[in-house]
């Protein structure tokens, strides 16, 4: 798989230059600021981007920004965005810009190899990864008429994993139940939802996002 | 001084700026003269003013005053304000404003502070006087100015007109021919040299009788001292307070867990040989321990200047804010511009506060955050429809928030009867920066 690097800070970009390369993926550019990061995911053919939120030139948002841009321009080009803290406002612009393929990680993660690369994987494939952090800040909105509360506890426990990006199997392994009860509870949460019955991946994407929007 | 200078100095200078800086050079006659001209055409509306205000004092009793003076006593302010700064620049002295920061809301309740602010009495005295006194004051440079025009054409226009219209007989002014009109432009000089000797004289006069009456009182400017030392040291403490907090955190926090870190790597450093296994658990349990510095790190950062504000700015961060809280919150923000960046750190810390109260005491459905700005002041109002009775004299965390925006000069409003809903509204004064529209409404 081939991953372009967003990163101005030196130690962390061959940190995960090397963390990824040794896990079977190709660096076809580790670039340090948003507009070289512009560059490559125009010009380069790329399967995922790793982004950081600051920047140079301005040292604000920039490489959330730039992302977004590009997904503008690419629909549905797969970006993990990584930040030294997380914030609902980017995870909310992430996610409108495109169902899927978008990730928002704390750069904590990363310390966790194999499921940070998992995240890399699932959202090259597709998929949506957020932050445990920022799931359980959206757990704990105690707000009135919204479909989500329709929910039962266990269902919101399996919503939020859903969010964090995990398939039913590892849903299943970390609450200690059969696969088969966590597909009965996702069919139950897409039907509170009001998400029509498809054999689409995507549900669980809008479930999420249903979520989001609240 | 002309007007075109005036209005690119005042837009630079925040409005009611207590010290606006006097010019390097003295003004030159003929710019006295455009000042004094600018006097005489603000005396219409001044006298407009004046006697609105005037004839609905003795109405406010019967209530029908009341919206008449909230329409225009703000005007006096203004009226006052561009005179305090002419009379600050003619006489190259600073003048602070002598206005009472506003401490209420409401039609009724402003009016009343209006009346316990002197500085208002005298504004009212001092149109009086300027759309009297003041006005023929002006008129004297303007007249003679234009006295030096009409002798300079004069000539001219005895040519153009019809034989005899202007010719003159008076004693030793004698006009009959065109060649004799010439003699008029010894009249212009006469009038020319008045006029560059007495314009000064009585540009200052004018200036220095608008300043005695709009400018504050020694007594008064003593109680604006007391308060600015007061919120001066009360700064300084908070200051003070905030960095034995922050060393305190990464001192116990991040810093113990590093030094831990260090000790869990060592010892695996050792074991790596002789016991992979625990060497895997050690390794293990230091990753565990660099997240929550790094947690420890981000809370302490969050504490001196949160990240999103350094990012986007008060919108984007009061929005971040009002997203984040667990009660749902609408947002709305209509601010042309950015506010200096203490001003905006005070107020997202203030609008934090306001959120967190609602989260803690208020037991809301539903909260909202308005952000504003009516070009002198940015305004902050967060309001929920909980069970009110916050009282910010009772030492709560609203305290610290007043005070933390007395320190700008700001104000902060609580309305919260017992039954609720409550509102709190900060406001600061400020200038806006680089002018960019940013409306953003959003509703979670």
């Amino acid at each position: 798989m081939r991953v372009v690097i967003a990163e101005d800070l030196a130690l962390l970009r061959d940190g995960l230059t090397r963390l990824l390369e040794a896990n079977g993926f190709t660096v076809v550019a580790a670039v340090d600021n948003a507009p070289s990061l512009a560059k490559a995911l125009r010009e380069i053919d790329v399967d995922v981007a790793v982004v950081d939120v600051r920047m140079p030139p301005t040292f604000t948002d920039e490489g959330l920004r730039t992302a977004i841009d590009a997904r503008a321009a690419r629909p549905g080009l797969p970006v993990l965005v990584l930040s030294q803290y997380v914030e609902q406002l980017y995870a909310r612009e992430l996610l409108s810009s495109g169902e899927g393929a978008v990730g928002y990680l704390l750069k904590d993660r990363v310390a966790d190899v194999e499921r940070f690369v998992d995240a890399v994987r699932h959202v090259a494939d597709g998929g949506t990864v957020l932050d445990p952090e920022v799931v359980s800040v959206l757990l704990s909105k105690a707000a009135a008429n919204r479909p989500v509360d329709r929910l039962t506890e266990r269902e919101r426990e399996v919503l939020g994993l859903m969010a964090e990006g995990r398939s039913n199997a590892a849903i299943a392994g970390r609450l200690f139940v059969t696969e088969k009860a966590i597909a009965k509870h996702t069919n139950s949460i897409f039907a509170k939802l009001d998400l029509p019955v498809s054999e689409d991946d995507n549900r669980r994407v809008l479930a999420v996002l249903a979520y989001l929007q609240g | 001084m002309t007007t075109t200078a005036l209005a690119g100095e005042t837009m630079s200078t925040p409005i009611d700026d207590p010290y606006p800086l006097p010019p390097r050079r003295r003004p030159s006659p003929l710019a006295l003269t455009g000042l004094a001209l600018v006097y005489l055409i603000l005396g219409i509306p001044t006298l407009v003013v004046l006697i609105v205000v005037t004839v609905a004092i003795p109405f406010v009793a019967l209530g029908i005053g009341v919206p008449v003076l909230v329409m225009f006593v703000p005007f006096l302010r203004q009226l006052a304000r561009i005179h305090r700064y002419f009379a600050s620049q003619v006489l190259r002295t600073p003048v602070p404003s002598p206005y009472h920061p506003r401490t209420s809301q409401g039609v009724k309740i402003v009016v009343q502070d209006w009346a316990r602010d002197p500085a208002r009495w005298r504004d009212l005295g001092w149109a009086y006087v300027s759309t009297t006194l003041g006005w023929l004051l002006s008129l004297i440079p303007v007249t003679l100015l234009l006295g030096v025009v009409w002798f300079a054409i004069f000539p001219f226009i005895y040519w153009v007109t019809p034989a005899g219209v202007f010719d003159m007989d008076w004693w030793v002014v004698q006009v009959h021919d065109q060649q004799s009109s010439f003699s008029m432009w010894i009249a212009a000089g006469v009038c020319a040299l008045v006029w560059w000797l007495l314009t000064p004289p009585v540009s200052r006069a004018r200036a220095r009788l608008d300043l005695g009456l709009l400018s504050p009182t020694r007594s008064e400017l003593e109680r604006r001292l007391i308060e600015v030392s007061a919120s001066r040291s009360e700064t300084i403490d908070h200051s003070a307070a905030e960095l034995r907090r922050i060393e305190r955190d990464l001192h116990d926090g991040a810093q113990a867990r590093l030094v831990s870190l260090g000790m869990s790597l060592g010892l695996a450093e050792q074991l790596l040989t002789t016991d992979p296994a625990a060497a895997a658990r050690l390794i293990e349990e230091a990753r565990a321990t660099t997240t929550s510095a790094l947690g420890d790190l981000r809370s302490v950062v969050r504490g001196i200047h949160p990240p999103v504000l350094a990012d986007r700015g008060l919108v984007g961060a009061a929005q971040a804010l009002s997203l984040d809280i667990a009660v749902p919150t609408s947002f709305a923000a209509v601010v042309p511009g950015r506010a200096p960046e203490p001003v905006e750190t005070a107020m997202y810390f203030a609008v934090a506060e306001a959120l967190a109260n609602v989260v803690k005491h208020a037991h809301a459905s539903a909260a909202s955050v308005d952000l504003s700005y009516d070009g002198m002041r940015l305004r902050a109002v967060v309001a929920d429809n909980g069970d009110g009775g916050a009282d910010p004299a009772a030492g709560t965390g609203l305290t610290g928030v007043s005070r933390r925006l007395a320190a700008f000069d700001g104000t902060m409003v609580v309305e919260s009867p017992a039954g609720g809903p409550t509102v709190v509204t900060m406001e600061l004064p400020c200038v806006l920066s680089s002018p960019k529209t940013s409306p953003s409404s959003e509703t979670d």
